[in-house]
C-alpha cells in the first residue's frame, strides 16, 4: 500500500466535492437553460396547451309583432361535446356519462368510435339545464358544454307558417326566420380563455372581439289579430273537414299584413313533430283560381274600358251561355241583371257577357295591374307567382271563363293586395312584412271612380241580397265578394273538389282592412264561399276591427243589436 | 435551549435545514395538490413521524448501530425475499408488508441498512480494501439492490445500490478497480439493456427523444420541462403555475413535484431549494468527515451523498436529463416511506455527531 490512509481520504474527499460541485452545476446549468435560454419557446409551448381562442355565441335577434310583443327569441342552452380521442381512453366513465345524458351506453361508444379520428363531436345539443350541470359534474376527460341558443316560438303554431323556424344550429330555415336570416344572426365574438387537460374552460383571459346580437326585428304583424284569425281558422277547417285553410288581413293603405295564418299547422318548438305539408305559409306558397272573387276586377275592366257604364244591365236569361262548345252556367236563371246584382248574386254568364264585350287585351291588363297571377314582391321563401297567360293566347272561350276566375292562378296574398286596391280608391299597395320598412308608394290599377263603384257594388253582396251576406260584421259596412272554385286535377275539374273564399273589407264607408279567407275542399255539404269562409271572414273581421279600435260606419245597425239585445256599444 | 439541543442529541445546522426543506415542500405541495388541506395535513402528519424518527435514532450511538448492522442487515435481505415470495403468489408488484395498522417496505429498511452493513464490513479492515474485499462489499450492495429490482422498483434498487457502492468507494477502492468496474459497467450496457423489462426501455428511449410520443411515454418529460420553462427566473408565483394548477402535468404532487415548484417560483426559487439540500448535505458530509471511526464516517458519508443522488436523480429526471425512474425529491414529494427512511438517516448523522463529543470526553 503506497497511499497512507490519511493522504488517500483527503483525495477522495476532494474526489467526492468535486463531484458534488459538478452534479450541483449540471442541476443549475439546466435550470439555466431550461428557464432563462429556453423558456421563450417552453411558455409558448406552454400556453398552446391551455390557452385556446374561441367564439362567443351570439344572440339571434328577436322578432316582435307591431306592438313590441315576441314572436321569436332566443334563450341560452348548453350543448354537450366530447373529444373522442379523450373521452375513448376513460370507457368505464362511458356508463355513468350515457346514464346522465338519458342515452344507451353502446350508443355513445359507437359515436364515439365512429369519429375516432377527430377532436369534435355532439353528444347531445340542447340539453336541459339540470343535465348540463350533472355533465360538468361527472368530469368526464374530453366531455365538455358548449353555450348555444335555442330559438323559441310564445306563439306556437299560431305564427309558425309566416316566422318560419331554424335548425339546431340556429340557422333560418323557412318563412321570415330564412328570408330576414342575415339580418337576425349575430356576430359571434372571440375570446382567449384558458382551458384544462380535460377542455373545461378555467377562466377567461382577454375578449378579442365582443359577440355582436344579432338585430331586432318588428314586423307588420298583430299579435292579437293573429291569434283571432289563427283560431277562426282552425276552427272552420275542422268543422268542415277541410283539407286546408289561409286567412290573410291587410291594411289597405299601407299594405301592413296584420295576420297571415295557415291550416294545418305544427308547433315550432317541437321540431319533431314537423311535417312538410304543415310547414308551408300557404297564404305565399300556395295557388288556387280565384272563381268569382275575380268578378270584381272583370267588372272593373268593362267600366275602365268605356264598353259599359254602372247603370247598364246584362241580360243572363235562361241561365246557360254557350261560348265555342263550351256551356257556362248560372245557378238559378237571373234574367236581367244590372252590375250590382250580377255581383251580389254572382253570375257567371253575365261576367262572361262582360268579358267578351272587351278587347282581351283590356281584360288582361286590368287583372295583370291588379297583381292577379303577377309576385308580390314580399320576398318570402317559397312564394308562388301565380299564372296569368299572356292574352295573344287566349280563345274567346278562355276570356268568357276567365271573367269568374278559372284559367288564372293566384295566391291568397294576391288576391288581398287586389282587393286591397278595390278598398283604396283603385291604388294598389306593395305588402309590407317589416315594419321598418317604407311603406311603398301603391300601384294604380283602376280610377278611383270605378274603384268607388265597386266598393259600392260590393257592399250590396253582402246585404241579405248578395251570396256574401253571412260576412256581415255587427255595426260595420262590409264590401266583399264570395268565391266557389272547382279544383281542376287530372282530367279536368272536378265536380265535387272546391275552393270556397271570401274576399272583402271594412269598414266600407272608409276601408282600413282587407282579407281573403281560403278554404281548400270543405267536405261537408256546404262548400260554397258564402257558407264556408263568409262566417270565417265575419268573425275574424269584427275581432280586428274591434281591436283595433276602428270606429264602426254602421249606427243603426248597433242600435238594433242594441235595442235587441240589451247590450252596450263594443 | 443550547442543553434541549445538546440533550436531544440534534444538531441545529441539520436540524434547521430540514425544518426549512419540509416548509418549502408543504408550501410546493399545498399548490400542487390543487389547495387540498386534507392532503396537506396528511403530509404534516408524515412528516411529524419522520422527524419523530429522527429523533429516535439520534439518542441511539453509532457503536450500537455498528454491533447492529449485521442483523438488520439480515432481518432487511429476509424480508425482501418474503416479500418477493408473496409478490410471485399475488401475481403482481408487491413492495410491501401489510402489518395491519401499517405497511412497511422492506426496500426502505434497505436503504440503511445496506451502507450500514457494508460499512460494518470494510470498517474493521485496512484501508483501503483490497480487491476480493471490495467483491465481497460490492456483492453485498447488489445482492439486495437485484432482490429491490425484481419487485420491480428501479428507483428504490438504484438508490440502496447506490449507497453500499458509495461506503465502498468511500474506503478508497483503487482508481484502477474504479476505471475498471466503470469499463465493464459500459459493456454491461447493452447486456442489462437486453434485461431491461419493456417500460424501462421505453422510458430510456423517451429521454433521448421526447417527442417521438408526446401523448404517451413522452408525456411526462415534455410537460415538465414546458413547467419549469414557463417559470422562468422569477416564476409565476405560488398557485399561478398554469401547466400545474390545470392539471396538465401529471404526478404533479409526487415525482413531478419539482416543477410546479420551478414553474411558480423560478430558476430564482429553485436556487434557493437546491442551496437548501446543499446546506444539509454539506452538513452531512461535515458531520462525517469530523466522525471519530471509520464506520461511522463510511456511513456518514454515504447516507450524505445518497441524499444528494435522491435530489440529483429526481431534478435531473423532472428536468429531462435522466430517465424517469420513480424517485421522489426529498422531503417535498408527497408521500410517506421515503421520508421516514430520509430523516432516520438523518438522525443516524445527528447521532454520529453529538455521541462524538461525549465520546470524546
Amino acid at each position: 500500500m503506497s497511499d497512507s490512509p490519511d493522504k488517500l481520504s483527503a483525495v477522495r474527499r476532494h474526489v467526492v466535492l468535486g463531484l458534488f460541485v459538478l452534479g450541483f452545476a449540471v442541476l443549475l446549468g439546466r435550470g439555466l437553460d431550461l428557464q432563462v435560454l429556453k423558456q421563450d419557446f417552453l411558455r409558448g409551448e406552454g400556453d398552446a396547451r391551455h390557452l385556446r381562442v374561441v367564439s362567443i355565441p351570439a344572440h339571434r335577434g328577436m322578432i316582435l309583432d307591431r306592438n313590441g310583443e315576441p314572436l321569436a327569441v332566443s334563450t341560452p342552452v348548453d350543448s354537450v361535446w366530447a373529444n373522442p380521442q379523450e373521452t375513448l381512453q376513460a370507457p368505464e366513465r362511458l356508463a355513468e356519462l350515457a346514464r346522465v345524458l338519458g342515452m344507451d351506453r353502446g350508443d355513445l361508444q359507437r359515436r364515439l368510435a365512429e369519429r375516432a379520428g377527430r377532436e369534435f363531436v355532439y353528444l347531445r345539443r340542447h340539453v336541459n339545464p339540470d343535465v348540463a350541470a350533472q355533465v360538468q359534474q361527472l368530469g368526464v376527460p374530453g366531455v365538455a358544454l358548449q353555450r348555444e341558443f335555442r330559438r323559441y316560438y310564445p306563439m306556437g303554431e299560431v305564427a309558425a307558417h309566416v316566422l318560419g323556424f331554424t335548425n339546431i344550429d340556429d340557422r333560418g330555415q323557412e318563412g321570415l326566420e330564412l328570408a330576414l336570416n342575415e339580418r337576425l344572426t349575430g356576430q359571434p365574438g372571440a375570446k382567449r380563455v384558458v382551458r384544462d387537460r380535460l377542455g373545461r374552460v378555467i377562466r377567461d383571459v382577454e375578449n378579442i372581439r365582443p359577440a355582436r346580437p344579432g338585430g331586432d326585428i318588428t314586423l307588420t304583424l298583430d299579435q292579437r289579430v293573429q291569434y283571432l284569425a289563427y283560431r277562426e281558422l282552425k276552427a272552420a277547417v275542422q268543422a268542415h273537414g277541410a283539407r286546408s285553410g289561409s286567412a290573410v288581413i291587410m291594411d289597405v293603405h299601407t299594405g301592413d299584413i296584420l295576420a297571415m295564418v295557415n291550416q294545418p299547422s305544427h308547433n315550432p318548438n317541437n321540431r319533431g313533430s314537423l311535417r312538410r305539408e304543415a310547414s308551408r305559409n300557404r297564404a305565399v306558397t300556395d295557388l288556387f283560381e280565384p272563381g268569382s272573387t275575380i268578378k270584381p276586377f272583370t267588372v272593373a275592366a268593362a267600366l275602365e274600358s268605356g264598353s259599359i257604364n254602372p247603370r247598364m244591365t246584362l241580360d243572363t236569361a235562361p241561365g246557360t251561355f254557350r261560348v265555342g262548345n263550351h256551356t257556362i252556367r248560372d245557378i238559378r236563371n237571373y234574367g236581367r241583371v244590372d252590375l250590382t246584382t250580377m255581383l251580389a248574386k254572382s253570375s257567371n254568364i253575365g261576367a262572361s257577357k262582360l268579358a267578351l264585350g272587351m278587347e282581351s287585351e283590356h281584360l288582361w291588363r286590368t287583372l295583370h295591374q291588379a297583381g292577379l297571377g303577377r309576385g308580390t314582391g314580399s320576398g318570402f321563401p317559397g312564394e308562388a307567382s301565380g299564372l296569368l297567360r299572356d292574352f295573344y293566347f287566349w280563345r274567346d272561350v278562355d276570356r268568357a271563363t276567365l271573367a269568374f276566375g278559372y284559367g288564372v292562378s293566384v295566391t291568397p296574398l294576391q288576391l288581398t293586395r287586389a282587393y286591397a286596391a278595390l278598398a283604396n280608391e283603385g291604388v294598389m299597395p306593395a305588402p309590407r312584412f317589416l315594419a321598418d320598412q317604407p311603406v311603398l308608394p301603391g300601384e294604380p290599377v283602376m280610377s278611383p271612380a270605378v274603384a268607388r263603384e265597386l266598393r259600392a257594388m260590393l257592399e250590396v253582396a253582402v246585404t241579405t241580397e248578395g251570396t256574401g251576406h253571412r260576412a256581415r260584421v255587427e255595426g260595420y259596412r262590409v264590401a266583399g265578394k264570395t268565391g266557389t272554385a272547382r279544383k281542376s286535377g287530372a282530367g279536368g275539374y272536378n265536380e265535387e273538389r272546391f275552393v270556397a273564399m271570401f274576399a272583402g273589407f271594412a269598414p266600407a264607408s272608409h276601408p282600413r282592412l282587407v282579407m281573403v279567407v281560403v278554404i281548400d275542399e270543405p267536405a261537408g255539404e256546404e262548400y260554397y264561399g258564402g257558407q264556408v269562409a263568409a262566417p270565417v271572414f265575419s268573425k275574424i273581421m269584427q275581432g280586428a276591427l274591434r281591436l283595433l279600435d276602428v270606429p264602426p260606419d254602421d249606427v243603426p245597425s248597433i242600435r238594433a243589436v242594441t235595442a235587441g239585445a240589451g247590450r252596450g256599444p263594443a | 435551549m443550547r442543553t434541549l439541543v445538546r440533550a436531544l442529541h440534534l444538531d441545529m445546522v441539520l436540524f434547521t435545514g430540514l425544518l426549512l426543506l419540509a416548509g418549502v415542500g408543504l408550501v410546493a405541495l399545498y399548490s400542487a395538490t390543487g389547495e387540498s388541506m386534507t392532503m396537506l395535513n396528511r403530509q404534516l402528519l408524515r412528516l411529524g413521524i419522520a422527524f419523530t424518527a429522527l429523533l429516535v435514532m439520534a439518542q441511539i450511538p453509532a457503536d450500537n448501530l455498528k454491533r447492529w448492522s449485521p442483523w438488520i442487515y439480515a432481518l432487511g435481505i429476509g424480508l425482501l425475499a418474503v416479500v418477493l415470495v408473496m409478490g410471485e403468489m399475488g401475481k403482481g408488484a408487491q413492495r410491501w408488508l401489510d402489518l395491519g395498522f401499517v405497511r412497511f417496505q422492506p426496500s426502505e429498511l434497505m436503504k440503511i441498512a445496506v451502507p450500514m452493513m457494508v460499512a460494518w464490513y470494510l470498517a474493521d479492515r485496512p484501508l483501503p480494501p483490497r480487491f476480493l474485499e471490495v467483491v465481497a462489499a460490492g456483492l453485498l450492495a447488489l445482492i439486495p439492490m437485484v432482490l429491490i429490482a425484481r419487485q420491480p422498483d428501479l428507483g428504490t434498487a438504484l438508490l440502496v445500490g447506490a449507497a453500499g457502492l458509495l461506503v465502498v468507494f468511500l474506503a478508497g477502492i483503487r482508481w484502477r478497480i474504479i476505471f475498471a468496474l466503470g469499463a465493464l459497467a459500459l459493456v454491461a450496457l447493452p447486456v442489462l439493456w437486453h434485461f431491461m423489462r419493456p417500460y424501462q426501455r421505453q422510458r430510456v428511449l423517451t429521454l433521448l427523444n421526447p417527442e417521438s410520443d408526446p401523448l404517451g411515454a413522452g408525456y411526462h418529460i415534455i410537460q415538465s420541462k414546458i413547467a419549469i420553462g414557463s417559470g422562468g427566473l422569477y416564476g409565476k408565483g405560488w398557485l399561478n403555475g398554469t401547466q400545474s394548477q390545470l392539471e396538465f402535468l401529471p404526478e404533479r404532487s409526487t415525482d413531478f413535484i419539482f416543477a410546479v415548484y420551478a414553474e411558480e417560483f423560478g430558476l430564482l426559487g429553485g436556487l434557493l431549494l437546491l442551496s437548501l439540500y446543499l446546506l444539509v448535505i454539506l452538513r452531512g458530509l461535515y458531520i462525517s468527515v469530523k466522525a471519530q471511526d471509520a464506520y461511522a464516517r463510511l456511513l456518514g458519508g454515504s447516507l450524505s451523498l445518497t441524499f444528494f443522488v435522491y435530489l440529483f436523480v429526481n431534478v435531473g429526471m423532472v428536468s429531462g436529463l435522466l430517465p424517469v425512474v420513480g424517485v421522489p425529491l426529498p422531503l417535498v414529494s408527497y408521500g410517506g416511506s421515503s421520508m421516514v427512511t430520509l430523516l432516520a438517516a438523518f438522525g443516524i448523522l445527528m447521532s454520529i455527531h453529538s455521541h462524538r463529543r461525549l465520546l470524546a470526553r
